[in-house]
């Protein structure tokens, strides 16, 4: 991350919840955000819990004990939800990243069209098979629930 | 110069993270459709389906692997959006070695617990 060069960051976090101008993929920012501290908050939290495989069958039974119910469940499902939307759209930042699907540079000629215009389609593409991830995850969810 | 090489460490744990996290991903929450891994008319986190991905030496080194990438990705987010809101020199120092210290110590509890587990399955 660079630093900034002595201009304050004047938003701070409040910068996240307006889309402003941006639009669409300033959205896709925040809820990357988001998801990502959801998912850290939760992976700390795992890997504790998951560690009592280590002590054997009863502390593992435990554990696992301790992280059962509904309340549980719909958790797990909101990480698997965030873990989808998450690597979706860590796959296109770093695509755009590496310069693949931002467009080709064009004159500025009205009706102006940004490298944004080009990188939505893609931006789309990503979301819909994170869509398709989420209810392949919550398909599974319901099997489970029901058997 | 050191940003940018902890950012292009941050986007290549992602990778890692993408294939790794994503096989565990289906072991775990896609089982019902997938079936990787575990055995017939078992849950993934019943003890039996446990100790047969401890006992392979392939989940103990990935279980390893995903465990540095992701708390390095995480930890150097959480960094960079903390960064963002322009903490004072002070904070952003120990910060720094809060978020190092942390992430070393949960890597060698984690890595250990892998390993264990792994010893205890071929045991049993």
């Amino acid at each position: 991350m660079l630093d900034n060069k002595g201009h304050p960051n004047r938003l701070g976090i409040w910068g996240w919840l307006g889309g402003g101008r941006w639009g669409f993929e300033r959205y896709l920012y925040t809820l990357h955000r988001l998801t990502g501290l959801g998912l850290l908050c939760y992976f700390l939290l795992h890997i504790f819990v998951t560690s009592a495989r280590a002590y054997g069958q009863d502390a593992w039974a435990a554990s696992m004990g301790r992280v059962t119910g509904g309340l549980f469940t719909a958790g797990e499902f909101l990480v698997f939800a965030a873990f989808a939307f998450h690597a979706a759209n860590g796959v296109r930042l770093a695509l755009i990243e590496l310069g693949i699907a931002i467009g080709k540079p064009i004159e500025p000629v009205y009706p102006y069209r940004t490298s944004v215009h080009e990188q939505r389609r893609l931006a789309i593409g990503v979301m819909v098979v994170a869509g398709l991830v989420l209810a392949a995850g919550g398909y599974n969810f319901f099997v489970h629930l029901t058997h | 110069m050191r940003d940018q090489r902890l950012w292009t460490w941050h986007v290549l744990a992602g990778l890692v993270i993408l294939v790794l996290l994503g096989l565990h991903m289906g072991i775990m929450h896609l089982d019902t459709l997938l079936g990787w891994f575990n055995p017939p008319d078992m849950k993934p986190v019943a003890w039996g389906a446990v100790l047969q991905r401890a006992r392979m030496g392939f989940f103990t080194v990935s279980y390893i692997v995903l465990l540095g990438a992701a708390l390095f990705h995480g930890l150097y987010g959480l960094r960079n959006i903390l960064f963002e809101l322009a903490p004072g020199r002070g904070v952003k120092s120990a910060l720094n070695v809060f978020l190092a210290a942390g992430g070393v110590g949960l890597f060698v509890f984690g890595a250990w617990a892998a390993w264990a587990a792994g010893v205890l399955a071929r045991t049993l």
